[in-house]
């Protein structure tokens, strides 16, 4: 790949920090596989929690359970405690590699697109984590909304340049 | 203990073991939680069709569709072995509204009286599940986040745009909710 392509690439990512890759090294394709163990404890706490419930969003919506609230409120508290000992005692990856962190700027999406998440999100009772966790609990249905969000991913690809940002 | 296991978990034990998942990818691999990238990487990976958005090397992002196939792996095996044998409890006041659009089955996570294969044709189903996720799928990209990435990762490293993220996915959850579902419902 050349310069200019990379710096492109950046610049297209950047806006989106969701997609950075802080890791430079190289590894082996099986040592994903400590991210599926992360993945399937997730997958299991989701089902057990029932936060992939459509009936637990849709009481969180209309202010009618707590538990929703508890579960996101407790893991940001859990979260900003790990960070903060993550940069308070300088840990390190499990490579010996320094943890990196990048500021999000702001930018329009975060209001528009939040806002169109949010009406998605209500509607299919269901985030993007908990879309991959329902179709392997058993809905399989779900894997036509999942396409769909992957579609509606493309759209965004495909007409980024000419939305406000 | 396995019965115990069964029930619900209460919101004070898988709050923290979700928020443990920020340091556990961070440690692991420098990997920053988020799982809306995944749809972006598999439109890289599948449809790029030559959009400068979908121009990266997505095989550098792969650890992000492992973990998300881990997701689909754990809510298989939550269903297989530790399912709660019992229908789920919901408040009274969603049951009676719920039951007046003829939602009445709790024994699912998922409401499949109207999610289910027969009902995708319909327009309501058409709306709830291929309108609904389209929303997902450009919102979340719109918005450079979903609940993982803006309101877990990016409050927990205190970033104020994840905050108005956060703010505006529950305001278009809470007008959805209450105000256009409903329409949606009785259709």
């Amino acid at each position: 790949m050349s310069n200019t392509e990379e710096s492109k690439d950046f610049e297209v990512r950047s806006l989106d920090a969701m997609c950075v890759n802080e890791s430079h090294l190289q590894h082996k394709w099986y040592h994903n596989l400590k991210y599926m163990a992360v993945g399937i404890a997730f997958g299991i706490v989701f089902v057990k929690a029932e936060i992939i419930s459509w009936f637990r969003i849709q009481e969180m919506f209309r202010f009618q359970s707590f538990h929703m609230y508890g579960v996101i409120g407790s893991a940001v508290v859990v979260g900003i405690i790990s960070v903060w000992a993550i940069k308070k005692f300088k840990i390190k990856t499990i490579y010996g590699e320094k943890i990196e962190f990048h500021p999000r700027t702001f930018n329009k999406g975060q209001i528009i697109g939040g806002l169109l998440f949010g009406l998605g999100w209500a509607i299919t009772g269901a985030c993007p984590g908990p879309l991959y966790a329902q179709i392997g609990s058993g809905a399989t249905v779900i894997s036509v909304t999942l396409i769909s969000a992957i579609a509606g991913t493309w759209v965004y690809g495909l007409l980024r340049d000419k939305l406000p940002h | 203990m396995i019965e115990f296991i069964k029930q619900p978990w209460p919101w004070y034990i898988a709050g923290p073991l979700i928020g443990l998942t920020v340091p556990a990818l961070l440690i692991l691999g420098n990997k920053n939680f988020g799982i809306s990238s995944s749809l972006r990487h598999i439109c890289a990976a599948c449809i790029p069709a030559k959009i400068p958005f979908f121009q990266y090397d997505w095989k550098k992002e792969i650890w992000n569709l492992f973990f998300v196939g881990g997701i689909t792996a754990g809510g298989f095996l939550a269903m297989a072995f530790l399912e709660n044998p019992e229908p789920m409890v919901v408040t009274a006041e969603l049951k009676s509204e719920l039951s007046s659009y003829g939602i009445t089955d709790y024994n699912n996570l998922v409401p499949t009286q109207i999610m289910n294969w027969e009902s995708l044709f319909s327009l309501r189903g058409l709306l709830m599940m291929i309108g609904g996720g389209f929303m997902i799928g450009f919102g979340t990209r719109y918005a450079g986040g979903c609940t993982s990435g803006h309101s877990i990762m990016g409050l927990s490293t205190l970033q104020w745009p994840s905050l108005i993220a956060t703010c505006c996915f529950m305001a278009g959850g809470i007008l959805m909710a209450n105000f256009i579902l409903p329409l949606i419902l009785s259709l």
